[in-house]
């Protein structure tokens, strides 16, 4: 009794509103779908939990607020002086990020973040703040980032070219770190539940293995939202204050 | 050789990617208990700096995980 596998269904986008604008195509799609889910329970949780506003917070109310708590000790300790005004900035990242790992997690919902190009997009606009801001703030002086401190002149030659191309490389690194965690997990889930429905009766012991599996899953979708946010935090603390 | 045989050792190669990881994680981890041991005052400061240092070993090894499926699965 062979199941045929395919892990990969689960990430194929499907038009639900089809759409076409001057040849391209800009149909609403099941992507789009849970990305609009996210923003909608993001901002749902912080305007409800707000709205009635208590000196002892209420259940959603503490919710809201350790959200809040985390994300400014994260920028407070990696940004430093200066740094509360990109909280709303890494705050909205750090939310859509994490509601989407998270919606994801739903079965037979779809995880937005195993696409490659919203993943790419985020890391984009996180590269080309960092570098607007770094020329904005410090003009020619941005340069001196790619030059490491306290280094003979002759290794500079060597250490300036890799400074250089791990700074471009950056928008690449930050996408593909959350895009591959998402996909190799999820794949990862589809292709060992596919294992225990195989076995039948005997689907026990790989159905629990599949429980923690899942319960990993959890702590990644969640750990690869910080993980993106703090990176964040330092890219922009390295442009603020150049080392 | 036939095509399917290939992709099957290629699957395998690319999950060599996996043994950095592995040693990644590991290093991470017992250098946090072994500082914990020695100061365990520290845990508040240095626990959010393993769990970066976790994701980032992680990552890497996914990247050799993704291509073995993409191999498995897409190609």
């Amino acid at each position: 009794m062979a199941i045929e596998l395919r892990p990969l269904e689960q990430f194929a986008i499907e038009r639900i509103v089809p759409l076409h604008i001057g040849g391209i195509d800009v149909s609403y799609t099941n992507a789009a779908l849970m990305m609009t889910i996210a923003v909608v329970a993001a901002t749902t949780l912080m305007v409800v939990a707000t709205r009635r506003a208590a000196l002892v917070p209420g259940r959603w109310q503490s919710v809201a607020e350790m959200l809040y708590e985390f994300v400014a000790d994260m920028v407070d300790s990696n940004i430093g002086q200066g740094g509360r005004q990109f909280f709303p900035f890494v705050f909205t990242l750090f939310a859509f990020i994490l509601f989407a790992n998270l919606l994801g997690m739903i079965p037979y919902s779809y995880t937005t973040t195993s696409q490659i190009i919203v993943t790419f997009a985020l890391a984009a606009v996180v590269f080309i703040l960092v570098t607007a801001i770094g020329i904005i703030r410090h003009g020619f002086y941005f340069l001196s980032l790619f030059v490491p401190q306290g280094v003979p002149k002759v290794l500079l030659l060597l250490l300036v070219p890799i400074e250089l191309l791990s700074y471009c490389i950056r928008p690449f690194t930050l996408s593909i770190r959350l895009f591959a965690n998402m996909l190799a997990g999820h794949t990862m889930l589809a292709i060992f539940g596919g294992f225990a429905a195989s076995l039948g009766i005997l689907a026990f012991f790989p159905t629990a293995i599949n429980v923690l599996l899942v319960g990993l899953e959890f702590l990644v979708a969640v750990l690869q939202a910080y993980v993106f946010a703090i990176l964040t935090c330092l890219y922009l603390g390295e442009a603020v204050h150049l080392h | 050789m036939d095509l399917a045989s290939a992709k099957m050792i290629g699957a395998g190669l690319a999950c060599i990617a996996l043994v950095g990881a592995g040693v990644g994680i590991g290093n991470v981890f017992s250098a946090l208990i072994s500082s914990v041991a020695r100061n365990p005052a520290a845990q508040g400061q240095v626990q959010p700096f393993a769990f970066l240092g976790f994701a980032l070993a992680e990552a890497t090894g996914l990247f050799g995980l993704a291509i073995a499926f993409l191999i498995l699965f897409v190609f």
